[in-house]
């Protein structure tokens, strides 16, 4: 089991239920394998920096889980696969990400603000 | 004929001593550099995005090539741009 972290951008078309459908949809398909869910945290609408298939906004989803190893091809297929899905990322985190993550989550923005400084 | 007293230097006279550069990772325990944080990124990036070399961030090795992974996570997340200008 490692700790990793999907960051997903959905097309910014969908409605607010698809939406919720859909991160449901991704949030399970984590936990069927074998997965667990630490924290999920959707960013919402946000510009992108350029435009991705000629669309300038994006719904952003953050997801932190620990699973085993053979679960991130599983994902990769079905991210591949929906066509909502304009770019995603896995990342595996290291001992200090989860702890910066965890501490980010105990004071929502407020410290983080003052680490940076 | 008359001479002019003109103090000469051998060498340029130093005008200011500029502040030594550090890490600011190490200096303040900064362990995990977040490629999800585009405005604390955009510290290490010059006007068109283009990341800093340490020559001018005075970051160390290890925390340099750390930025340079999460700024290249950021890009491909839309979290910041590969190319522009006027950034800042």
């Amino acid at each position: 089991m490692s700790n990793y972290e999907l960051m997903v951008i959905f097309t910014p078309v969908l409605s607010e239920e698809d939406s919720k459908s859909i991160q449901k949809k991704f949030a399970d398909v984590i936990k069927d394998n074998g997965g667990t869910i630490t924290h999920e945290n959707p960013w919402g609408l946000k510009s992108l920096a350029y435009p991705i298939q000629k669309k300038t906004t994006g719904m952003y989803l953050v997801l932190e889980f620990s699973a085993p190893s053979d679960l991130n091809e599983k994902l990769k297929i079905q991210l591949n696969r929906d066509e909502n899905v304009l770019r995603y990322m896995v990342t595996k985190l290291d001992k200090h990400a989860v702890a910066y993550n965890a501490r980010k989550r105990g004071s929502l923005n407020a410290e983080s603000k003052t680490v940076e400084a | 004929m008359a001479v002019k007293q003109e103090i000469k230097y051998l060498t340029a006279v130093k005008q200011e001593k500029r502040q030594k550069k550090y890490c600011r990772f190490k200096k303040l325990g900064i362990k995990y550099v977040d490629y999800k944080d585009g405005e604390f990124l955009k510290k290490f990036l010059n006007d068109q995005g283009k990341m800093l070399p340490r020559r001018i961030t005075g970051n160390s090795l290890k925390f340099q090539r750390k930025v340079a992974e999460a700024i290249k996570k950021a890009r491909q997340m839309a979290l910041l741009p590969y190319v522009t200008d006027l950034l800042k």
